[in-house]
């Protein structure tokens, strides 16, 4: 795997949020992904960003385009944030379940969309969502 | 020990590894295994000229000859071998992709032994030094041929990804039959990325032709199981989503028997057992009848 | 502060989302769509979202939320326009939206909620309407 462009964009407002679109817009565009997986990876990353400005109030978003082979390129996206963390990983992976108002969909949700999904959190230190969504496939 | 003795065994112990005998025989080397691959039955003349299995050789060989230098020269994964594994995923990917089989792409890489043992042999005199030597570069052609086969396979995998994003695109068609009605023959398996392909191109055609009903026949379908199930569902509930029906027809009674048994729940779903039943069916959603226009030749109101 | 406009169209009304709907524009939509319910006796809301070209959980559960909430006052939604590439994400994301009806356009819209109506209405009509 080669990364050929990596890039972190802060996201404290919701405008941050709307600039993260536009610009994984760009790459997915660049790197000529069908409309689908654009929306599926967009969607992915709406949720996500909207998890971190819910729940931890800003953090900062990696987003790399990384290179398999010559046929097969994809986006990176990794959510960083030092907010509260997730209690309890395997529950908030369960479709339904849902510390806010919300449907409970975000997390599960995010993962159906999206090619690689990795979650990595501590109570009180942070969290880090990755997510991964080929041009293909 | 004399002094004349210590200069001799110096000298001796000088020039008996192969990072100090090997560079110096590149042509040696070259003739032996041009030789050698030349002599293979499995040489495919037909796929490549000489010239260019040649111009290969020579390529590899400069590479692996300019880090054999280093005396420790069997770790694949040091950075001084980057150029060797670069030049030698080249020639597999491309031996790949023009269609030759997993043993005459490493049969380029393993023959080299058969052309650097003999010159190995002919310049080292001590038994254990040759020995030893040997199978350090046998241990490193070994690593080569892994690389060589992986690299292979890959290449395999990029010719089988292209052609499957094009069977997709080409067997993927939505027939318009009726004002308001598409059909969609599927035909082959249904895996998600095929069935994204297909759930596009339905749903695009809804939005062009504005229709309300389609029809998807998967009679072409060879085996349907559980997860084939869930992929036409989501067709149609994303065809709901548009504001448009699903009919699902050709469905085989072996399938309705499976899926019943596997306890898949399709009652929210249209199904016909064939594409005319279908049709029917559609017709009658959008209040359409069809008359026999009658004998005196009078046209009555029908479709 | 943004308000998304909503337009009065004979008994319907009709919502047009044009911009990312965060949360407080959101919840402004749904105050200002029950009021308006409300004032103007609206049997049917339309809700356009051609131009919407990511729709996540929030922005279904607001969907969902306006379905509701207009029902309650009997009024049916649709919403209509949905962008095929929305359409496979939302089924993938699993999203339930249920009570939400969607029809292709404003016209096939205006047509679902026309039948809705007459249907909690009651009313069986022996001939077509005549085309408005």
């Amino acid at each position: 795997m080669i990364v050929l462009n990596k890039e972190t964009i802060k996201i404290e407002t919701e405008q941050d949020a709307v600039f993260l679109r536009k610009r994984v817009t760009e790459y997915a565009t660049k790197i000529r992904m069908g409309l689908v997986n654009q929306t599926k990876l967009l969607t992915a990353a709406s949720e996500l960003v909207r998890n971190m400005l819910r729940y931890a109030g800003k953090g900062h978003v990696l987003c790399e385009v990384i290179s398999l082979s010559i046929l097969q390129t994809g986006i990176r996206l990794t959510f960083i944030d030092k907010g509260p963390g997730i209690k309890n990983i395997d529950d908030a992976m369960k479709d339904g379940f849902s510390t806010g108002k919300s449907l409970g969909v975000g997390l599960p949700g995010a993962k159906r969309l999206v090619n690689e999904f990795n979650i990595k959190s501590q109570v009180g230190k942070g969290t880090s969502v990755s997510i991964l969504k080929w041009k293909n496939g | 020990m004399s002094i004349y003795n210590f200069f001799q065994i110096k000298f001796f112990a000088m020039k008996s590894t192969a990072s100090q005998i090997l560079p110096k025989k590149q042509n040696e080397i070259l003739d032996l295994w041009m030789k050698q691959q030349l002599k293979d039955e499995g040489l495919r003349d037909d796929l490549m000229t000489n010239d260019d299995l040649k111009r290969d050789s020579i390529e590899l060989l400069t590479v692996l000859l300019a880090v054999i230098k280093k005396d420790d020269f069997s770790n694949v994964e040091s950075a001084e071998f980057d150029k060797v594994n670069e030049v030698l995923a080249g020639i597999s990917m491309s031996r790949a992709k023009n269609g030759f089989s997993p043993r005459e792409t490493a049969y380029f890489v393993l023959s080299l032994k058969e052309a650097v043992i003999p010159v190995l042999e002919k310049n080292i005199t001590d038994a254990r030094s040759l020995y030893s030597e040997t199978a350090k570069f046998n241990k490193l052609i070994d690593s080569l041929g892994l690389v060589t086969i992986e690299t292979y396979i890959k290449g395999r995998e990029e010719v089988i990804l292209r052609q499957t994003a094009e069977i997709s695109e080409i067997s993927t068609p939505v027939i318009q039959v009726w004002d308001g009605i598409l059909a969609l023959p599927i035909i082959g398996t249904l895996d998600s990325a095929r069935t994204q392909v297909v759930m596009e191109s339905l749903l695009l055609k809804i939005v062009e032709t504005e229709s309300t009903i389609a029809i998807l026949d998967i009679s072409g379908v060879p085996a349907v199981d559980s997860l084939v199930a869930q992929h036409l569902i989501k067709t149609v509930a994303a065809t709901r989503l548009m504001g448009a029906e699903c009919i699902i027809s050709g469905i085989r009674p072996e399938i309705a028997q499976t899926i019943v048994h596997l306890g898949i729940d399709l009652s929210n779903i249209n199904t016909k057992a064939s594409l005319a039943h279908a049709l029917r069916t559609a017709f009658n959603m959008l209040k359409l009848e069809v008359r026999k226009v009658n004998s005196s030749n009078k046209i009555t109101a029908g479709v | 502060m943004d308000r998304i406009p909503i337009l009065k169209m004979g008994d319907f009304l009709l919502v047009t989302v044009q911009v990312d709907l965060y949360d407080r524009l959101a919840v402004g939509l749904e105050s200002d769509l029950v009021n308006m319910i409300n004032k103007h006796n609206a049997r049917g809301v339309l809700i356009d979202i051609s131009a919407v070209s990511i729709v996540d959980s929030f922005m279904g559960r607001i969907l969902g939320n306006i379905a509701q909430m207009s029902k309650i006052l009997d009024a049916h939604t649709v919403v209509v326009g949905m962008q095929p590439a929305v359409a496979i994400t939302l089924i993938e994301l699993g999203l339930p939206m249920t009570g939400v009806h969607t029809a292709l356009n404003v016209e096939k819209g205006m047509e679902l909620l026309k039948e809705k109506i007459k249907a909690s209405n009651g009313i069986i009509s022996e001939e077509d309407d005549s085309p408005e």
